[in-house]
């Protein structure tokens, strides 16, 4: 498998954007204690941690969708940026549970182990977390050639578990208006149904094309 | 006059302000703040609301007079009521749909004096109170609010129950012009609630009017809505049209809707777990947001939210994990 291959400009301007919503967050705290302004709530702590958590799951959702556009947009070089957009998939997804365990519960990893222990929707977070790891160790091109074009692959595709359980995680945490978990969940099985479509279209023996001449 | 009950949940003197500091305490922080950006970010800066006007002839208590009360703004920007938006911001923007006067509410069951009657009916023979109470939500945040109302046994009395009247049972307006979100189906429509009879008939229980020494606003619930500080923010059904007093106990909106998570009773304890977080402490809302809310620390979670001296007693012999 030959590694598409990014262009410098575009890469920056990836990485930038990514950092977009970070940056916001930032932005919006640092108003709201100087200026008094309520971009984030009275209660940062909650707003904050739930943003995090969008993102990460948004990022993912990026990450899936880069193929499918590609193909629509008839740009496969697309491709080359998404291994920089999964990686911030797992950026925020870790900023989002380091917000939860250093700001929510302030450092208390008792009642840290007992969430996971307790609490299904954590530990369905958590899961998705840790999957996360092998995927964002081996986004490096010395990664891919070490593990060779089809194991990579069969190791990244891991990425749409993980967005499902993302979207399950958010699910079970919803208390009543569950509309956009849902919307998630049905963006990212339409994206797992195009990729098992397109495989197959890539993957069925070709009909044959010439007309068989009849016996004289 | 001053009425002093007890002093038991008061709190602890570190937390005492001067009185009425609390009208001018936005004032204070937007001039402290004012050094910074604030004139270039004029429409962003503060939420706007429409002014209330301030409710006249209250009587100050001494309930939570030692408390410092949440900001204004917080108090009337950060609110859960579903029907005007799932987001804590929704419901300040939403809610001028609502339109509280004239307002009608009907009284049925079990009660010599039912039928129809006005807000004023309601309200206006009545001493109107200022109470600070604290306020604990169910999702691990808490507020200190100056409502202006009447304790709810002082209206139950006039409407003279009888004695099969063992619950009251309370709705909210259902009416999608004015509530928007009740055309989606996120909770069942109308919200309910209920108390048992002494709960309801408790001095603490009050039907609220006002917030800050002005009416209430549409996005607390105006123009009349229930608080019950030992119970979590949810017990506190907004927007009442109907009061009915009833044998048996009523069903009230989230434990219909969730009912492994919120039960009927719904008291403020430290001990019983929401099944999705820990309910042993809370966070303290005190209208300063950014970074000094971030980093604020945790409070502990008392029993009945504090008020354990007055209300345990209601709850003697029960099995409060069970009756959650």
């Amino acid at each position: 498998m030959a590694i598409k291959r990014s262009r410098p400009f575009f890469k920056t301007c990836v990485f930038f954007t990514g950092l977009i919503p970070l940056g916001w967050l930032a932005f919006a705290l640092w108003s709201d204690t100087v200026n008094a302004t309520v971009y984030m709530t009275a209660d940062p702590v909650q707003k904050l941690n739930r943003e995090l958590g969008d993102w990460a799951l948004i990022f993912i959702i990026i990450t899936i969708a880069v193929r499918p556009f590609a193909d629509l947009a008839k740009k496969p070089g697309l491709v080359a940026y998404r291994r920089m957009i999964g990686l911030y998939a797992f950026f925020y997804a870790l900023l989002h549970v380091s917000s939860y365990v250093g700001i929510d519960l302030q450092l208390d990893l008792v009642e840290f182990v007992k969430d996971i222990t307790n609490r299904n929707y954590i530990l369905v977070g958590m899961v998705s977390l840790i999957l996360l790891v092998p995927l964002a160790v081996t986004s490096t091109k010395g990664m891919i050639k070490r593990l060779g074009g089809p194991r990579w692959k069969r190791l990244h595709f891991l990425v749409y578990l993980i967005a499902i359980l993302g979207a399950l995680h958010f699910f079970m945490m919803t208390r009543a208006d569950f509309s956009r978990p849902i919307l998630y969940a049905v963006v990212i099985l339409v994206l797992l149904a195009y990729r098992g479509w397109a495989y197959r279209q890539k993957t069925r023996p070709k009909k044959p094309t010439a007309p068989t001449t009849e016996a004289a | 006059m001053l009425i002093k009950i007890k002093n038991i949940s008061d709190a602890k003197s570190s937390e005492i302000i001067q009185q009425d500091f609390y009208y001018n305490r936005r004032k204070f922080l937007t001039s402290a703040a004012s050094l910074g950006f604030t004139a270039l970010l004029p429409a962003l800066s503060s939420p706007a609301f429409g002014a209330q006007r301030p409710i006249k002839n209250v009587q100050k208590t001494a309930w939570g007079n030692n408390l410092q009360p949440t900001t204004f703004d917080a108090v009337t920007t950060y609110n859960n009521f579903y029907e005007f938006g799932t987001s804590k911001s929704d419901p300040s923007k939403n809610a001028h749909t609502l339109k509280p006067h004239p307002w009608t509410i009907e009284v049925s069951g079990h009660a010599d004096k039912t039928g129809k009657f006005s807000y004023e009916d309601i309200i206006k023979p009545h001493q109107l109170e200022e109470r600070i109470y604290r306020m604990r939500c169910v999702e691990g945040w808490s507020m200190v609010i100056p409502w202006v109302g009447v304790p709810l046994a002082k209206i139950i009395k006039r409407l003279e129950p009888t004695s099969k009247a063992k619950y009251i049972a309370f709705e909210t307006l259902l009416d999608t012009q004015q509530m928007p979100l009740q055309k989606f189906p996120i909770l069942p429509w109308p919200y309910v609630e209920g108390l048992r009879m002494d709960e309801a008939m408790h001095p603490l229980t009050i039907m609220a009017v006002g917030v800050f020494g002005s009416e209430m606003p549409n996005q607390n619930g105006a123009p009349m809505r229930l608080v019950v500080p030992w119970k979590y923010g949810f017990k506190g059904i907004k927007s009442i049209v109907k009061i009915s007093f009833v044998e048996k106990q009523p069903p009230s909106t989230w434990s219909v809707s969730t009912p492994q998570e919120y039960g009927f009773y719904s008291n403020v304890n430290p001990e019983v777990d929401h099944p999705r977080w820990s309910q042993k402490r809370e966070r303290p809302i005190t209208g300063e947001g950014g970074f000094s809310a971030l980093f604020a620390k945790k409070i502990e979670t008392k029993m009945f939210n504090g008020y354990a001296e007055e209300v345990a007693g209601l709850y003697a012999g029960m099995d409060l994990k069970k009756n959650f």
